[in-house]
């Protein structure tokens, strides 16, 4: 039996933390270098870096869910030692992470009580029921406590993390990428509830963030890391956009996205969908889609809050889910995303998350790049089928992709698992835009990807659209819709509600659309 | 006969049989639902279920107490739904993979203790006669109602009340459903699911009590006929909820009392088949209440079947 200390007594206002040679390695890798910051009660202070920067590895060490290799944490100007997310919760200190933490067949009722660490034996939901009541009085937003978490919508179930945080008086709040799921307009409400909160002197927060607009709008202190070190900060309005963007990503010369060049061919109408009705897996959700039509070279980009639809419409595409009713008709021919209707209207399917979507994990990287037409003699997808696989064209190709797309693997044999999030997408798109291409669907092709990796991905997809294929760009990054596409339709609920050209679109009118208000 | 009376009597040996027949499904379909909402599968419940019923049986042939059997039976089948824990919570196992092993662990090892066994007869379980009021001997039959049925209903509602009013039946479900967040509460996700597993072979240990000790009421080494194996599959068509079991032991309980009770009333062309019924309606049930388009629901997200 391990003696647990008593708890400490959480103060009834805002909690100040401090770092003092944050140091976190794993192996040889060094995820984190003496890193001191501080930020002060009350304060909302944003953590800016691009991926792998260290930014998580820094608040799970603060969390209690790393053991930092040296350095410490103060809390409250007091050293804590805080060995797990438990201790963390303590002490006043809560974090919103990016994958939700709520037990999806709970309701939301259910999931606060339990998170509670003096949650009674038996619950006297009359009693918890009231108290609940009361507790949301007092909260900045309104939820349905009632229904089960896996039946709320993403931006509901992002307040609810909050909330629940709130709800076992965290006064230190770390939010990792708040808003990634949020429409901009609650992504507005959100974080202007918080600020207030900080303001009020009940709260401090802090946040990692890429979007410098959010920063610039609701954080008053900012810090910055770069591979793992602190590379500066300073006062929120100090610094103008480009001294952060140069501090994230240091002296590197980022490529641009390549020009769309030529115009949409409005004869030439590739992908057509009438009236395709589906439901998704858990029953819960069901799309209608009226007409959507892609011509040749041009990109449509679908935009939208995650979990209105778009995963269903990328899963009638490539085949995973079967339509309820209507058609997808691509080159005048019905189509349902079968492996040989695919090779013959030569349409590519990047789902979101490839490695989990799009490719065997722990196959190597040449098995993996050989997918598309493993199974054809030579290597070749116009060759007819055979039966025996040939090693030496196969890995012949792949060493070919990995030097053409510029994809980091210690060998073409090694499993593309083992690959970073960005080389993964580089294979995914090496196996399927080498051959020519008519139609390209691709879902969030950038998610959770590097500046570098972006930049280039995206020049992928206008290269593959200036040589005339029409693309449907299915994406939650609203930045990269505007971006890339030539038309940009909305969906909401399931629904196509709004679309606009790409050169004339305003934010503000997508954004309300992406919000349901039509 | 009449023919009226047949059918009659019939729909009673049915009603009859789905009380007498549907303990043992009950207590091992509740007892995997514990296990499963917890977010581990055990299909050796079947194993447990024939040695709770050897352990019984011997328990009360030596101390001449049904109740003391009873009692060895739930402890034998703890210990197994521990071990099947505790396996399972080592790395690289498979707890669908444990559960077949101990299945057959469990059957082999009640075959060879329980062969001494065969012979003398035990004291049975008591039964009350809810049947009293009336002359009828059929009827009589029928609502002879067994203590551990009564036992089983009332489990029943209280773990389906338990998993939304106690704070030990949400952190199973949060266990069950969300490894990561039962983590994240500071909860150790292993000790739940090994004291969810123990639970689940407690009552199937009890659910084999039953078996030997009631109904059919001896020991042989054909006593279970895979009942333990339906029992699972019976907690899936119940959706993991404690009260939809208890409906679903009744069904399946019922149709295993159709074939003796069609040949009670003197059919005998074909009756083999209607012995076949429990069988049957698993596998028309599992058919029809899938589908391709739709992700199971209210599976518990852990579940190795529904990853």
């Amino acid at each position: 039996m391990v003696l647990i200390p008593a708890p400490p007594q959480i103060p009834d206002g805002a909690i100040g933390v401090e770092t003092i040679g944050m140091t976190k390695r794993f192996g040889a890798f060094t995820a984190l270098e003496d890193v001191s910051m501080t930020i002060a009660a009350g304060g909302f202070h944003a953590l800016l870096g691009e991926n792998g920067a260290g930014k998580s590895t820094l608040v799970k060490c603060v969390m209690g869910f790393y053991a930092p290799t040296s350095g410490h944490v103060l809390v409250g100007g007091r050293e804590a030692e805080i060995t797990n997310p438990k201790g963390a919760q303590a002490r006043g200190l809560g974090m919103v992470y990016q994958h939700f933490t709520l037990v999806p067949s709970l309701t939301g009722a259910e999931n606060l009580v339990i998170a509670r660490s003096d949650a009674p034996a038996v619950i006297n939901w009359a009693s918890e029921r009231a108290a609940l009541s009361d507790f949301m009085s007092g909260m900045p937003f309104k939820l349905n406590l009632d229904r089960p978490v896996a039946e709320l919508a993403a931006g509901e179930k992002q307040k609810l993390e909050i909330v629940k945080q709130l709800y076992l008086k965290a006064r230190f709040l770390i939010l990792d990428e708040p808003t990634s799921v949020l429409t901009p307009a609650e992504a507005e409400e959100v974080l202007g509830l918080l600020r207030a909160m900080t303001d009020r002197g009940d709260l401090t927060v802090l946040m990692i963030s890429h979007k410098f607009r959010e920063v610039e709008a609701f954080a008053r202190t900012l810090s910055v890391l770069r591979r793992g070190r602190l590379v500066g900060g300073g006062a929120v309005g100090e610094l103008s956009r480009d001294d952060m963007a140069s501090m994230m990503i240091g002296e590197r010369a980022i490529r641009t996205v390549a020009a769309r060049i030529g115009e949409p061919d409005p004869s030439n109408e590739i992908l057509r969908i009438e009236g395709v009705t589906a439901r998704d897996v858990s029953g819960l959700r069901e799309i209608a889609i009226e007409d959507l039509r892609v011509r040749a070279r041009e990109i449509v980009g679908i935009a939208g809050v995650s979990g209105n639809g778009q995963k269903e419409l990328a899963d009638v595409l490539g085949g995973q889910i079967r339509a309820t009713g209507g058609r997808v008709i691509v080159e005048g021919e019905v189509y349902s995303g079968k492996r040989a209707e695919s090779r013959a209207h030569r349409v590519r399917f990047i789902p979101e998350e490839p490695l989990r979507n799009a490719c065997a994990p722990r196959m190597s990287v040449a098995e993996n790049l050989a997918f598309r037409a493993f199974d054809r003699r030579g290597d070749d997808p116009d060759k007819p089928p055979t039966l025996w696989l040939n090693k030496g064209a196969m890995g012949r190709r792949a060493k070919d992709l990995i030097a053409r797309f510029k994809v980091k693997t210690a060998s073409s044999e090694a499993p593309i698992a083992t690959l970073s999030g960005g080389n993964v997408q580089r294979a995914v798109l090496a196996r399927e835009l080498t051959d020519p291409v008519d139609l390209l669907i691709v879902v969030n092709p950038c998610f959770g990807l590097d500046f570098a990796a972006v930049s280039e991905i995206r020049n992928r997809i206008v290269a593959a659209r200036n040589a005339g294929a029409a693309v449907l760009l299915i994406s939650e990054d609203l930045d990269e819709i505007l971006e890339l596409s030539d038309r940009i339709v909305v969906m909401s609920e399931g629904r196509l509600v709004y679309e606009t050209p790409g050169a004339s679109a305003e934010v503000g009118v997508i954004g309300q659309h992406m919000a349901g208000h039509h | 006969m009449s023919d009226g009376l047949g059918i009659w009597t019939v729909l009673l040996a049915v009603v009859g049989g789905a009380i007498r027949v549907s303990t043992p499904f009950l207590f091992v379909s509740l007892g995997e639902t514990i296990t499963e909402r917890s977010g581990r599968i055990n299909l050796g419940l079947e194993g447990t279920l024939v040695f709770g019923a050897m352990s019984a049986y011997a328990t009360a042939v030596m101390s001449g107490s049904p109740w003391a059997g009873v009692a060895v039976a739930g402890l034998a089948g703890g210990a197994f739904g521990l071990l099947h824990g505790y396996v399972c919570q080592l790395p690289r196992v498979n707890d669908v993979a444990i559960g077949i092993a101990l299945m057959l662990f469990g059957s082999g090892l009640a075959f060879f203790l329980g062969k001494p066994f065969i012979q003398p007869s035990a004291p049975p379980l008591p039964a009350i006669p809810f049947g009293f009021w009336s002359d009828l001997p059929q009827v009589q039959a029928a609502l002879r109602v067994n203590v551990l049925f009564l036992v089983g209903a009332a489990l029943s509602v209280f773990l389906w009340w338990a998993f939304r009013n106690t704070k030990a039946g949400l952190i199973v479900r949060v266990a069950g459903d969300s490894a990561d967040a039962a983590r994240a509460m500071g909860y150790d996700v292993d000790r739940i699911r090994l004291y969810a597993t123990g639970a689940g072979g407690v009552l199937a240990g009890i659910g084999g009590a039953y078996l030997s000790l009631y109904y059919p009421g001896s020991w042989n080494e054909g006593i279970s006929s895979g009942q333990g194996l339906m029992a699972v599959a019976l907690v899936i068509f119940a959706r993991w909820n404690p009260l939809a079991c208890f409906g679903a032991a009744l069904l399946f309980g019922g149709a295993g009392a159709l074939g003796p009770a069609l040949q009670s009333v003197g059919v005998s062309q074909g009756y083999y088949l209607y012995y076949a019924a429990p069988y049957v309606l698993t596998l028309a049930l599992l058919i029809l209440t899938s589908s391709p388009n739709r992700a199971l629901a209210g599976a518990p997200g852990e579940l190795s079947l529904s990853k």
